[in-house]
């Protein structure tokens, strides 16, 4: 079984090396991951030092990435948001991973009313658009970074409990899985160790996807001014609050969101290039989107 | 047939009917008393009680619940905690602004999609097709309000061609209407039209190894034929799904669009009900978006099992 995990990890590790654009997208993630720990320290100038007399200067020697409408250094608070994106894309995945993949092995694995009842409250949740659920859930719950990663983490919870319950539905009827049950092992036993490992790789896949998806919809939300509130940086935030000055300091709009974009971007390649070699048959990310609109 | 179709209406009220609970209870989550919350410093205790008896906040739960079903089935959503208008009357009212930018969005991102999408396909390997899988990338990758920020900054910052933001309504004045939708339709339309695209070619291409194919081929049948009449017809069923899915989703609003083009759509309805928190404007719109969207996806799977009779069998 071991040896099986390591030729996996061999394998993937390979592909990657050999895909330029998963190279390069994991390049920015590992960058992106750099930026994030050591933001604060890497920022050349504090993200709420304001300076009247420097507000809305254009990139400079002094100000590499410009200058906001309070003065700030734009270049610093990029630096510092991308632990926002990170901590939220991190944290909302593994809130809807765990809550996705617990329901979908259940109902999977038993079946019957549970199955039905599961489902449908998971077909429920699917037919609301992802990021008029997640204002909805903030709204409602009050705006904040912890709402935000609540309200992302439901929102994608359905996607990850139907990958599993139908993972778990074909894996369930192998005859290791009958093996298990003849033998008598309980079933929590054999869904953690014979079914789940068995239906991990769509669930890595998906697991980078949503990540990428979910730190669009913090983005939004912040864009909203529903995610991490003031003075605190946040890409989709800085955004929102640029917008009014963008015909006349076009660096407000260009960075905060290019760096949004390099970052879902890194991730999607990565999920796609994980996708080629762990599991052909699932979504582009297209269709992944498509899906969980 | 009949039994695919009564099978999926089914299901989809069975859906309909979870969605009202989870809309309901939206109200129930809302920390303290929803009403005081939304009046804030507006408080009279008269209005308080008024609004309060409107929205059967005075009633058990279960009772709450069914009065708003049975309201809800009649069209009454309710009154807004704001300016104690009807909440359908309000929310049909932005319909049209939100129709408009979606329906325009959508045959923006056809324009681009099918075109690039099907040359991808027959000419797979090309540049054209390196183009479109990067284009598919890219659209799937940008945030929609940073694209719309970039239009800006290019088409009235830099160009001075296009107004940033507002609306004109389409019946007012043509003109400037097309003039103010142009850059939200082509914002949301790229990001669509990068979704479809990658459809339209993975569609395409698998049609093209079809057997009917290389048998129309092999009779000599001229390529523009074969792909016209053999290929395309027979690739495009899948897309209608797509296409009447990103409509759906597009009519559901797009709320990040509208509220950097200031476009009164229910996006911006929404944005406005949470600033206020105008919680019952809040559901009404949630409420009509997903059942809206829930009947397109019903009509297209009855559409689509009637252009391909396999899918009942399924």
């Amino acid at each position: 079984m071991s040896g099986g995990r390591e030729s996996t990890g061999r394998r993937v590790l390979d592909a990657l090396r050999r895909d330029p654009l998963a190279v390069g997208g994991t390049f920015v993630l590992l960058l992106l991951i750099v930026v994030g720990v050591a933001g604060p320290w890497l920022a050349p100038a504090g993200v709420n030092d304001v300076d009247v007399d420097a507000m809305l200067r254009p990139p400079s020697g002094a100000h590499l990435f410009g200058t906001d409408e309070l003065g700030r250094d734009v270049l610093s608070r990029v630096l510092v948001a991308a632990r926002v994106s990170l901590e939220v894309g991190v944290v909302s995945v593994g809130i809807a991973l765990v809550a996705g993949v617990t329901l979908g092995l259940f109902a999977g694995y038993y079946r019957g009313w549970l199955d039905s009842v599961l489902m449908r409250c998971m077909d429920v949740l699917f037919a609301f658009p992802v990021l008029l659920l997640a204002v909805a859930i903030v709204a409602v719950l009050g705006p904040g970074l912890l709402t935000a990663m609540v309200a992302i983490g439901v929102v994608y919870t359905p996607i990850f409990a139907r990958i599993t319950r139908a993972g778990v539905l074909s894996v369930r009827e192998q005859v290791f899985v009958r093996a298990a049950v003849s033998i008598g092992a309980s079933d929590l036993r054999i869904m953690r160790r014979h079914v789940l490992p068995n239906i991990a790789a769509p669930l890595i896949v998906q697991t980078s996807l949503s990540l990428a998806f979910a730190i669009l919809s913090e983005a939004a939300l912040s864009f909203l001014g529903l995610g991490i509130q003031p003075p605190a940086p946040a890409w989709g935030r800085m955004l929102f609050d640029g917008r009014g000055f963008v015909t006349d300091a076009w660096w407000l709009g260009v960075f905060p969101g290019a760096a949004i974009f390099l970052t879902v971007l890194a991730f999607n390649l990565v999920g796609d290039a994980l996708r080629d070699v762990l599991d052909p048959r699932q979504l582009t990310v297209s269709e992944a989107r498509r899906s969980t609109p | 047939m009949t039994r695919f179709v009564l099978r999926r209406v089914l299901q989809s009220a069975i859906v309909l009917l979870g969605v009202t609970l989870v809309v309901f209870l939206l109200l129930q989550l809302v920390p303290g008393d929803p009403v005081r919350v939304a009046l804030g410093t507006r408080f009279d205790p008269q209005t308080y009680e008024a609004l309060r008896s409107r929205a059967g906040l005075d009633q058990p739960l279960p009772v709450q619940y069914a009065s708003y079903l049975g309201h809800a089935l009649t069209g009454d959503l309710g009154v807004s905690f704001r300016t104690g208008q009807p909440v359908s009357w309000i929310v049909a009212e932005r319909l049209p602004a939100t129709l408009s930018l979606a329906v325009t969005a959508v045959v923006f991102a056809l324009l681009v999609a099918f075109p690039l999408g099907i040359v991808a396909a027959v000419r797979s390997g090309s540049a054209v097709d390196h183009a479109a899988r990067v284009f598919s990338q890219f659209g799937v990758s940008v945030p929609d309000f940073w694209m719309g920020i970039m239009g800006i900054i290019l088409f009235a910052g830099v160009l001075g061609w296009l107004p940033p933001s507002g609306y004109v309504a389409l019946t007012e004045d043509p003109g400037r209407w097309a003039s103010h939708v142009a850059l939200p339709a082509v914002t949301v339309g790229l990001v669509t039209a990068s979704i479809l695209t990658r459809f339209i070619r993975s569609s395409v291409l698998e049609v093209l190894s079809a057997d009917y194919v290389r048998t129309a081929e092999a009779k000599g049948l001229r390529n523009r034929v074969v792909i016209l009449r053999h290929v395309l017809r027979n690739a495009l069923i899948p897309v209608v799904t797509v296409v009447a899915v990103q409509l759906a989703s597009l009519l559901g609003g797009v709320i990040v669009i509208e509220v950097l083009f200031a476009w009164p759509g229910i996006g911006r309805l929404t944005f406005d009900a949470v600033q206020a928190r105008d919680y019952p404007v809040l559901q009404g719109a949630v409420l009509l978006v997903a059942a809206l969207f829930l009947l397109v996806n019903l009509l297209v799977d009855i559409l689509y099992a009637r252009l391909d009779p396999r899918i009942t069998v399924k």
